[in-house]
């Protein structure tokens, strides 16, 4: 035997052996969404996964907050079907509670040591019953609330929490003085051990990710704004839980002092952000802008009478959706935008409401308002420098985790990783995708182990129902308020429980939450249930995960319905509550009168074709492609152009002063020289057939035109600059473009580099009626050309005419640096855009510049030798045609739209389909490598496996009954149909493989011989009869 | 006559999973705020929506029906069902018409997953319009029981008309402007007055003679046909042998 192959089989062993002593793949460390998007990627592609928290139970701060903006999702909803994944996951390993002492070793052979803080409650013996809460007698302020309530010394960190098993904290009497064991004798389980120590667990992996996240500004040290001292301050993280229906007062809207309705309430931005002064932190926390809009927007929903004010500087609405969510916002009544500094006043002694005065064109105001509401920024996490030391990581200067601008998922050690929040300040979709790309690159190093400690997860057997009557159980979701408030829950319940066949009803706060899911595979078995109905929120989002707890109670997840009150009713008829309590009823008894002629389904294996092809040469797809093709999966490069690089190509420098060029040259050379990667430059895509895991993509190249076989697909084709039309440009030599701008400086361009003044105007081509979106890049682009100039002719001077200044993040401080660097910014209104006039005096030409300037109050002139316009970035051309032939939607603005704006930033609804780059919306090329990375790593997912799941929902052929006229073979273009030779003569035959499930051909076949499983005539019937059985 | 203002019509709505539904979704999410008429059967593509579908939800007194798809050119499966729907709607409301039924009850429109405020505002449009036509049959100035007959009718040729219609409606253009033109062709109202609306006819007037109608004065009453029109398909259904005609008289063939 080769000795190699020795080796390696000793190696599998080695690692078999110590399967269970401690070992795995890859260390998660922090729990927030982006830790636990790459525990689910990860452990999905086949690695073995700890994931370690620091908290009682995984969430982050994603978990505290009300809804997420700019589709004010549900919060809660939207991530806890993830905790339950990670719950159910075989390969994660859940450590909660639990600190990082040290990291040893090296990439591929690292002990980390994990220090267990004691719980003082048995995880495995706690059911989470909470009687021992209901019993303990010490009440203590509950940080899931932000201290907003109480709760009690052993309770359980919210809700849905996983694992859902109580903790102790330190206020607890037994642990102060001994004089309290109350929750030892009521608990029984004998779950409660005193006598837990802080335990040290050794843990070998080969790769770590760090997904610290972020702790939010405290103003309390410097009582910012009166907080601390006015008792009506509160920050914005304390006003998301007093909107939250699991909040200290159930949803409602209450003020600290007097625990009243506000009808007056005031929001001021940038609190502990762009600040220079001490105690502050100078760059901009990227989200506050959009979350105070979110608060806004949730506030005069719950008090339809409020007034409210926004004290802001810059808006930066610099995301998908964000400038339209912006506008939604200031379009509310009685909602006014204030750009202003101001300073909080006084406190009136007698109301409680809090002063603050600010600047109005006439001069300064001081009003009064009943509750104020702190914007704060985000900050590191306050350990910090202790991560930096334990794992040996550098952190920069803002006191985040130090990263590579072109990878921003790789630390300052090889074979640790992060992403999310401790990258610095960012939104969600970012954290989840850069969670995916540092999945995409912990794994890389270890491909060599995947499957090798991975395991599947084991159902129950599943029961055989056919010969019982329909026992249906219905589970009426009160999400909170979001259901509760508007309908009726106990009077639908009793009515569903009248309805045909239904055996058991169920309220429940959170259906969704882990012991209700639980509770409901328990319920399932222990009555006998063997259909089940959940009324609460959509199918689309939750489904899955109700299938999978009748899978937990043995029960085929084909007897399931969702019967869709939230999305459907109490979110659209909120003012109308009988009436919207009477649809419900409707519904359910729609979904009942379904349920119960439901058949079982078995799923069919799929095979995955391990190829991929990613259409767009730039830096998106180059780098999505080089990391699949690393993992060795072959791929398939599409490219337009006559050569890679994209975009990129034109571009020298980043903001941080990184040289591009070299960057994609390198990049290309590495790509074009893979044995893996097979790179079509010169192609379109002509033609897209298949579905996951099985598609066939026909390319056309040159007059040569390949068809191609793949399991996985990414678009990356990018974006373009857009050539303005406005101000001059094209007619006049003086005027160009930001990109054109970066080129002559790049190359030293002597006419550019001999202007001694120059004008920049931003916003050129949107944020307008065509285009209403945000560019994202040109407020940095601006900084990045100035700063340029400014370096190699100090003594040019530069304005800046601008609307708001995006610089979004640690970009703040390229601000500040221009700004130091005597760079001028004037703000403009878009109703009074600048005037440009093409003038000659004196025997020099220029471009004089008007400008209304809104703090003078009067028009400014510049004399210019170059103006730069920031010229929007659009989609690139053909996206249309590309997302017909993979049938994948475009967005309003025609950009490519992902399947969910937070939590499936790079996936599109239709499976085995991602996106990465500008192809979805503008970004820096920062941004564009983490989300080419992360769409890489959920490609990876699939293409790890053998086969994917298919649907049973698929068609199928009574021969009795096909009178072979053929319909059905003529309609299906899937090829899923076929005569076939039977005793009776030529039937139609459908390949289950190959059906997809749409139904088309049974509203075709003239005498009802082929039927859709799942949605079958019958079926249909009983839900139009259920729907107009009262009329 | 005005409807009464409290009339909380009932809207059956048929929408496709991967646009409509996830417009619905989106309108709930966005909290647009729409009347509360519509009950949702979500069905994986709008070209699912059989005839008999529709016939189904007017029979049980449903005052408007809905269906909502993708966008023409956006559905998300291969054989691009929505143009299905479009064909049969056209087809459905045109046989409501015939049995007087107000087609302007039956309502088709693309929304995308990513239009809940075109959704919302769609289904404001057409509750509005819903409840200014009143209850089914209402606006129609007919019996329920009489336009539930010719809905029983219409629902038995359905799959005579799926016969027929692979043969003689086929769509050559699957465009919408394709669409618009082959039902507005001139030599379409003729062909499909001979293959759909006679055997409609003939099927309602068998219906009218198993309720016990036996004489053709009675059966053109009935159904408000011309007479001439009426003695035409007795001949022909003679002609199959699916009434006795006797002095004046018709009978139902023993086969029939």
């Amino acid at each position: 035997m080769e000795f190699g192959l020795l080796q390696q089989q000793m190696d599998t062993q080695r690692v078999l052996r110590s399967a269970d002593d401690n070992m795995g793949d890859i260390m998660v460390v922090g729990g927030g969404i982006s830790g636990i998007q790459a525990a689910l990627d990860l452990s999905s592609a086949g690695y073995k996964v700890y994931l370690v928290e620091k908290s009682p139970t995984i969430g982050g701060k994603m978990s505290q907050l009300d809804k997420t903006f700019p589709t004010n999702d549900c919060s809660m909803c939207i991530e806890s079907p993830k905790f339950i994944e990670t719950d159910r996951q075989p390969n994660i390993e859940l450590m909660t509670y639990c600190d990082i002492d040290s990291v040893e070793g090296e990439p591929g052979n690292f002990t980390v040591t994990v220090l267990k803080k004691p719980r003082y409650v048995i995880e495995d013996s706690c059911t989470g019953c909470t009687v021992c809460v209901e019993y303990c007698p010490v009440k203590v302020p509950d940080p899931f609330n932000q201290d907003l309530s109480l709760n009690k010394a052993i309770h359980i960190y919210f809700s849905q929490a996983v694992p859902l098993v109580t903790y102790i904290d330190d206020s607890c009497l037994f642990l102060q003085d001994k004089t309290c064991n109350i929750c030892q004798t009521v608990c029984e389980k004998n779950a409660i051990d005193f006598g837990q120590q802080a335990e040290k667990v050794k843990i070998k992996v080969g790769a770590v990710i760090l997904t610290a996240g972020y702790e939010t500004f405290d103003p309390l040290p410097r009582n910012d704004y009166g907080y601390g001292l006015f008792k009506n301050v509160v920050t914005s993280m304390d006003f998301e839980r007093l909107l939250c229906s699991t909040g200290p007062h159930e949803g409602q809207i209450l003020r600290p002092s007097d625990k009243k309705h506000p009808h007056k309430i005031a929001w001021i931005h940038c609190v502990g952000s762009r600040q220079v002064t001490p105690g502050g932190n100078s760059y901009c926390s990227a989200v506050c802008c959009s979350y105070t809009q979110k608060q806004v927007i949730l506030a005069k929903d719950h008090l339809p009478d409020m007034t409210a004010k926004i004290f802001h500087n810059d808006i930066r609405s610099y995301g998908k959706d964000f400038e339209r969510f912006y506008q939604r916002a200031q379009k509310l009544p009685d909602v006014h935008f204030i750009r202003s500094y101001v300073s909080v006043g006084s406190e009136d002694p007698v109301t409680g409401d809090v002063s603050i005065r600010y600047t109005t064109p006439d001069g300064v105001v001081e009003e009064f308002f009943e509750l104020v509401v702190l914007s704060v920024g985000l900050a590191p996490p306050k350990d910090a420098p202790r991560l930096s030391k334990v794992f040996g990581i550098e952190l920069n200067h803002h006191g985040f985790c130090k990263v590579d601008p072109f990878n921003p998922l790789q630390t300052s050690r090889p074979g640790i990783y992060t992403s999310g929040a401790f990258q610095g300040p960012m939104d969600i979709p970012e954290a989840v995708m850069g969670a995916s790309g540092a999945g995409a690159q912990a794994s890389f190093m270890l491909k060599s182990r995947r499957g090798q400690l991975s395991e599947e997860r084991v159902y129950p057997e599943e029961k055989d129902t056919s010969e019982e009557e329909p026992k249906i159980g219905v589970f009426v979701c009160r999400c909170g308020a979001n259901i509760g408030r508007v309908v009726d829950v106990p009077g639908i319940a009793e009515y569903a429980a009248g309805l045909p066949n239904v055996v058991h009803v169920e309220e429940s706060l959170f259906a969704c939450a882990t012991n209700t899911a639980k509770a409901i595979s328990d319920t399932i078995r222990d009555k006998g249930l063997n259909r089940v109905v959940v009324a609460a929120c959509t199918p689309r989002t939750h489904e899955p995960l109700f299938r999978d707890t009748l899978r937990e109670a043995g029960v085929n997840q084909y007897f399931f319905d969702m019967a869709n009150i939230r999305e459907h009713c109490t979110w659209v008829h909120s003012k109308e509550q009988e009436a919207a309590t009477q649809k419900a009823k409707d519904i359910i008894r729609m979904s009942v009168a379904r349920t119960g002629k439901l058949e079982p389904l078995d799923e069919f294996l799929l095979p995955v074709d391990k190829t991929a092809l990613v259409v767009g040469g730039g830096v998106a797809g180059m780098t999505s492609a080089h990391t699949l093709a690393e993992q060795g999966f072959e791929t398939y490069l599409v490219e337009r152009a006559s050569d890679l690089g994209g975009m990129a190509n034109k571009l020298h420098y980043t903001l941080e002063g990184m040289d591009i060029q070299s960057f994609v040259k390198e990049l290309k050379k590495k790509v074009y020289r893979h044995p893996r990667i097979h790179a079509i430059t010169d192609a379109s895509v002509t033609d897209v057939d298949g579905y996951v895991g099985n598609f066939t993509t026909t390319v056309k190249s040159k007059g040569r035109v390949r068809t191609i076989k793949h399991g996985a697909a990414i678009i990356a084709t990018g974006a373009s600059e857009y050539k303005p039309t406005e101000y001059m440009y094209g007619q006049n030599d003086k005027v160009m473009t930001l990109v054109e701008m970066e080129g002559k400086l790049a190359k030293q361009d002597q006419q550019l580099l001999a202007a001694e003044s120059v004008v920049m105007i931003q916003c050129v081509g949107c944020r307008n009626d065509d285009r209403n979106y945000c560019a994202r890049v040109c407020c940095s682009g601006a900084m990045k050309n100035a700063l340029k100039m400014k370096a190699l002719k100090p003594e040019v001077d530069i304005y800046v005419l601008f609307r708001d200044i995006r610089t979004y993040g640690f970009r703040e401080d390229y601000y500040l640096e221009a700004s130091r660097k005597d760079v001028k910014f004037i703000r403009y209104e878009p109703q009074e855009p600048p005037q440009l006039e093409a003038l000659a005096e004196g025997g020099k030409s220029f471009v004089r510049v008007t400008a209304l300037d809104p703090i003078l109050g009067k028009k400014l002139a510049l004399d210019a030798d170059a103006i730069i316009l920031a010229a929007a970035v659009i989609p690139s051309a053909g996206s249309g045609e590309l997302a017909r032939m993979f049938k994948v939607p475009l967005g309003p603005d025609g950009f490519f739209q992902e399947a969910h704006a937070k939590l499936r930033p790079v996936d599109f609804a239709a499976e085995g389909v991602f996106l990465c780059g500008t192809a979805q919306y503008p970004k820096h090329l920062s941004e564009t490598i983490t989300q080419a990375y992360g769409a890489a790593g959920r490609a990876l997912t699939l293409l790890s496996r053998d086969t994917v799941v298919a649907s049973g929902a698929v068609c199928a052929v009574a021969a009795r009954d096909c009178v072979t006229c053929g319909a059905c073979i003529s309609v299906c273009t899937y090829g899923a149909i076929d005569f076939v030779d039977t005793p009776r003569g030529k039937k139609a035959q459908v390949n289950a493989v190959l059906c997809k499930g749409d139904g088309l051909c049974v509203s075709k076949c003239p005498t009802s011989a082929i039927s859709l499983s799942h949605y079958t005539d019958t079926e249909v019937f009983n839900q139009i009869d259920a729907a107009l059985e009262l009329i | 006559m005005a409807p009464p203002s409290d009339f909380k019509p009932i809207i059956v709505g048929f929408l496709c999973n991967w646009c409509c539904y996830g417009g619905a979704d989106l309108a709930g999410v966005s909290r647009f705020q729409y009347p509360p008429y519509l009950r949702v059967i979500r069905l994986m593509c709008s070209g699912r929506v059989d005839l008999e579908f529709i016939f189904r939800a007017f029979a049980k007194k449903a005052d408007g029906v809905f269906i909502g798809g993708c966008h023409l050119g956006d559905c998300h499966y291969n054989p691009e069902g929505n143009y299905d729907a479009l064909g049969n709607s056209y087809v459905a409301k045109r046989i409501l018409e015939n049995i007087g039924v107000n087609p302007d009850r039956l309502r088709l429109e693309w929304v995308s997953a990513g239009e809940g405020i075109r959704f919302a505002e769609v289904m404001t449009e057409f509750g509005a319009k819903i409840k200014a036509l009143g209850p089914f049959g209402s606006s129609e100035g007919r019996e329920v029981a009489e336009l539930q007959d010719g809905l029983q009718a219409a629902t038995e040729l359905v799959p005579y008309f799926k016969l027929v219609e692979r043969e003689r409606f086929r769509v050559p253009k699957r465009t919408e402007a394709g669409y618009q033109e082959f039902f507005s062709r001139p030599d379409y109202e003729p062909l499909f007055k001979e293959l759909i609306v006679d055997k409609l006819s003939m099927g309602r007037i068998m219906g009218a003679l198993r309720a016990g109608l036996a004489s053709p004065e009675a059966i053109a009453q009935k159904l408000r046909f011309d007479p001439a029109e009426v003695a035409r398909h007795l001949q022909l259904l003679s002609q199959q042998g699916m009434v006795r005609l006797n002095s004046g008289q018709v009978e139902l063939a023993m086969a029939a």
